[in-house]
């Protein structure tokens, strides 16, 4: 228990979960749509500026988990209520409590038939989300993982485009099916320490190394399926181009932060020493799908499916960041899940916004609008180039830091670059990618749909877009304060994970050759 | 005081008889049958404390069994509320139905106190024999026929069941030279790595699985749920099938620890159940069918508690099948209420709901999801307990296969879901709920809920209940 830090009186994260929870039940008694739409409004933006608190009270200086509060909740299996936040885990709650609001307001028009029963969804899951990256007992962690699942359905299943029955479907199966195994692993680990879920507790404790395989096997599959990670990324394309704006973001945003997040919680700390065994396996799963997302973003006509192509080729930088095992691909994978959060989020806000327009997500029907949206090309012209990584915005900080961990892990390893150099064709896919559709969208070619019926941004889309903006150029040219939040963890579980490796991270590097 | 429940039924069955001499209008009849039972759900509250034995130690009153009767009370007060005048038996013998269903109660009652092998014998027969005349008598514009079949089929396998399970209790009195349960608990233990008695064990559970709808004995179940009307099968899928819990966790305490052939025996009853059910479901179109075959997957869950020979694995299989008593009534409370004349769903009748009946869509959906073990409903907290004790028993494989099942059934809860909540209502109808009816579905909601994410108190009662057993 001296992982704990209760640094607070006031129970802020439990607020943080809650208030969304008894919003969404005050939705129910709510008749009007208007009035949901602003009920929702409220409550995610009460809960966005309640968030900041936690930056305010957060000690940078430790490791432990801080915020923390704890409860007995099913005394008989000994599973406890306890949740904390720590240097990995808080950027990724401000970034679900920063973007919450901004969903509700993209549907706002968007959004047009049962509106209560949709807001409702949202801050369901909005619960759920906090309370997955806030977690500290297994089961609660589970069971608010595998509860997210059922809003995330309605959201695509509901609001969907044509295909949305069989997108929804196949979403709900992959991620179920991957964390069925979870489950067994939960189960065996509680089994096996002393009867706990308490996570922090189950941390470094040196469990048999084929246990360990199978634990990690276990983790892998339900993590990389939500990552998703190659070759178990075919739900997301059809999810994402079904969703509806807001379940797209969130789902690019946020759900699927929550593999990578579990990699760094989970897979880590539990087995350190299955993951030294494994990693290569993974690192080449990792470029396997930055390149594969590229190539596929590139042939694609349909703006959504481009997006979510991209994303399975970014969140390959993220693993392979997290399986470097060193500071700076980790810190720079947790960057790059906040920056590819807030850059595909906005990205898809962007398709959002001309399909609502056109009411097509085909490239062929969007180009050449530059002329008549200048404002709306402004924004996304930057958040194309954040998302290929140009120098100057968000992303850019991030990949350069996991590809700076790469040639570190390379030259510990066996003097030639093989990891830094595979992931490079990486970026300069996604530039291409990126550039296309920039290119057609602003100018297009000679035959180009007639837009000059298109009406640019309003006031409430600009203000939707504007935050995402601020950050991408906030941590793109000052990505020290964020870095800080999670150095001491980082570094923390850098050292405790060197401590139990200094061996084998050696004895792995003979795989490689 | 001690035999309070069962004399209540006896009189409510009588007040029943005495109606069906007159031509009472259904209303009327549901009526009373709504209050009588009301009371029994009382009576059985009352005596939830009580304890003792009767004639002549046959006959138990424990925590253990005034917890199933109240249970049992509770569960057919809810088909009762939910089933509203009976659209689908005939309207002139509907007193006679309720006589019927009321000697039935009467039999799980009599069933789940009993401690002895005659006593076990007779109010199974009682209660069973209730039943079979129950499901042939749904009216025939709704039933097409199949009411007959149906009811012929529940009553043949039935039958044999029971044969079995007489040819089983004759071998367990020759080894043991007695009836009653205590008696035999200390002598089989001797004697049980015998073949003689686990072929006796395994045939007196032969009874059981069958009211539990339990592979290998399951065969009645798709025609049964079909072919009665939708109040019957509610009725049957959910009141007998605490009894049969009861019982068999009864009997299942008779087991030495060391007999490793009746618990593999149990584990591969308990993965085939799990995977006959959730694979020939995923094919169904017709809403109790599934709802049938799913039930032969969840009583294969139960089992696994049931296995691990441990009083905390026999409290979590009995959580769980009173967890799954509620999930299932909300679904069939919801067929019910959607039916035509009592006439069957098909899953496609559930096109649009959300929009012609909203509450009965979220009910519908909040059953599906905890049948489907999706937390934070009670299907998710029973399984995961259910998987807890095997593991701890060491069943590794069967946990896995287990889990893996979990993931098969999604898709067919799934399935209906969708119906339910992504389509159009394609111009049919909006549906009346009574009110009644709503305030139902909320409490059933709420159960669910409850259940799954405070499960504390709920387990107190399971655990201390289970240690009144021994």
């Amino acid at each position: 228990m001296d992982q704990l830090l209760m640094n607070s009186g006031f129970p802020i994260l439990s607020v943080l979960i809650f208030l969304p929870l008894a919003g969404a039940l005050l939705l129910i008694f709510v008749k009007s749509e208007q009035l949901c739409r602003y009920l929702a409004l409220v409550v995610t933006s009460l809960v966005a500026l309640l968030s900041l608190r936690l930056i305010a009270g957060f000690d940078i200086t430790t490791a432990k988990f801080q915020f923390v509060e704890q409860h007995t909740w099913i005394k008989a299996f000994n599973i406890n209520y306890i949740i904390g936040v720590d240097g990995i885990s808080i950027l990724l709650i401000l970034l679900t409590t920063l973007i919450m609001p901004l969903c509700v307001l993209a549907s706002w028009s968007y959004i047009k038939t049962r509106v209560q029963t949709f807001m409702a969804c949202l801050l369901i899951m909005e619960t759920a989300m906090i309370g997955v990256f806030v977690a500290l007992d297994l089961v609660l962690f589970y069971i608010l993982w595998e509860a997210m699942l059922i809003p995330m359905y309605l959201l695509i299943g509901i609001w969907g485009g044509p295909r949305k029955i069989y997108a929804s479907i196949k979403f709900f199966l992959y991620t179920l099916a991957g964390s069925i195994l979870l489950l067994v692993g939960i189960i065996w680990l509680y089994a096996t320490n002393n009867y706990s879920f308490f996570i922090p507790g189950m941390m470094w404790q040196n469990y048999p190394i084929t246990s360990q395989i199978y634990l990690f096997l276990a983790f892998f599959l339900a993590f990389a399926i939500k990552v998703p990670m190659f070759p178990f990324h075919t739900w997301l394309p059809a999810a994402h181009v079904e969703a509806p704006t807001a379940g797209s973001v969130i789902l690019a945003s946020i759900l699927l932060k929550m593999g990578t997040y579990g990699f760094l919680r989970f897979a880590l700390p539990i087995t350190p020493e299955a993951t030294v065994i494994l990693m290569p396996y993974v690192l080449w799963l990792s470029i396997a799908g930055i390149i594969y997302g590229g190539f596929t973003a590139l042939a694609q006509s349909d703006m959504k499916k481009l997006i979510a192509y991209s994303s399975v080729g970014h969140m390959g930088f993220v693993t392979l960041g997290i399986f470097v095992l060193n500071i700076r691909g980790i810190e720079g994978a947790i960057l790059q899940m906040v920056n590819h959060g807030i850059t595909t989020g906005a990205l898809f806000l962007c398709v959002g916004m001309i399909y609502e327009r056109t009411h097509s997500r085909e490239l062929r029907s969007a180009t050449g609008v530059g002329k008549y949206m200048p404002i709306y090309i402004t924004f996304l012209a930057f958040f194309s180039l954040s998302s290929f990584g140009f120098p100057g915005t968000n992303s850019f900080v991030g990949e350069f830091m996991i590809i700076a961990g790469a040639f570190q892990f390379d030259t510990v390893l066996h003097k030639f670059p093989y990891l830094a150099l595979a992931s490079i064709p990486g970026a300069v896919l996604a530039a291409a990618y990126m550039l296309r559709m920039l290119q057609k969208i602003i100018w297009g070619g000679t035959n180009n749909p007639d837009q000059s019926w298109i009406t640019d941004l309003n006031s409430r889309e600009i203000v939707v877009l504007a935050p995402f903006l601020f950050f991408v150029l906030w941590i793109g040219l000052g990505p020290q304060p964020f870095i800080d939040l999670m150095h001491t963890s980082v570094t923390q579980l850098l050292q405790q994970f060197d401590a139990h490796q200094a061996h084998s991270i050696a004895a792995a590097g003979s795989l490689f050759q | 005081m001690l035999f309070l429940p069962e004399l209540t039924l006896l009189g409510v069955g009588l007040v029943f008889f005495f109606l069906s001499l007159g031509e009472p209008s259904s209303a009327k009849v549901k009526n009373v049958a709504i209050a009588l039972s009301a009371l029994v759900v009382l009576v059985t509250l009352m005596c939830l404390k009580s304890e003792g034995e009767l004639f002549y130690k046959a006959y138990r009153v424990d925590f253990f069994s005034q917890l199933f009767k109240f249970l049992i009370a509770l569960a057919t007060l809810i088909v009762l509320i939910f089933s509203d005048q009976l659209p689908g038996v005939k309207e002139k013998i509907q007193s006679e139905y309720y006589l019927f269903l009321f000697v039935a109660v009467l039999g799980l009652m009599m069933l789940v106190s009993s401690v002895e092998l005659l006593a076990i014998f007779v109010s199974l027969e009682l209660s069973s024999f209730a039943v079979y005349i129950m499901v042939p008598l749904r009216n025939k514009a709704s039933g097409a026929g199949t009411q007959v079949e149906a009811g012929i089929k529940y009553l043949l396998f039935g039958v044999m069941a029971t044969g079995f399970m007489l040819f089983g209790m004759s071998y367990i009195f020759g080894l043991t030279g007695s009836t009653q349960l205590f008696v035999i608990a200390d002598k089989l233990n001797l004697s049980s790595t015998q073949p003689a008695a686990v072929v006796a064990i395994v045939l007196v559970l032969a009874g059981f699985f069958y009211k539990l709808a339990l592979f290998p004995l399951h065969f009645w179940v798709p025609d049964v749920y079909e072919g009665a009307a939708n109040e019957t099968t509610a009725f049957i899928a959910a009141v007998p099938k605490l009894a049969a819990v009861a019982l068999l966790i009864r009997i299942v305490a008779l087991i030495n620890t060391e007999t490793e052939v009746i618990v593999n025996i149990l584990v591969v009853c308990a993965l085939l159940s799990m995977f006959y059910g959730n694979l020939s479901a995923l094919v169904q179109k017709d809403a109790k069918r599934l709802l049938g075959f799913s039930g032969i997957a969840h009583a294969g869950f139960v089992l696994v508690g049931l296995l691990t020979l441990e009083n905390t694995g026999y409290a979590a299989a009995m959580y769980y099948i009173i967890g799954y008593v509620f999930m299932n009534l909300a679904c069939f409370l919801v067929i019910c209420t959607v039916s035509d004349k009592g006439r069957n769903v098909a899953i496609e009748d559930f096109t649009g709901l959300h929009k012609r009946a909203p509450l009965l869509a979220i009910t519908l959906t909040v059953g599906l999801f905890a049948l489907a073990g999706i937390p934070p409903f009670v299907g998710f907290y029973g399984k995961f307990q259910l998987l807890v004790e095997a593991f701890k028993q060491g069943h590794l494989l069967l946990v896995i296969l287990a889990a893996v099942n979990t993931a098969i059934a999604i898709y067919y809860y799934l399935s209906i879901v969708r119906v339910t909540f992504c389509t159009d209502s394609e111009n049919r109808g909006a549906i009346i709920s009574s009110r009644k009816n709503n305030v139902l579905s909320v409490l059933l909601i709420v159960i669910i809920i409850v259940m799954g994410v405070l499960p504390s108190k709920f387990m107190e009662l399971t655990t201390t209940a289970v240690q009144a057993v021994m």
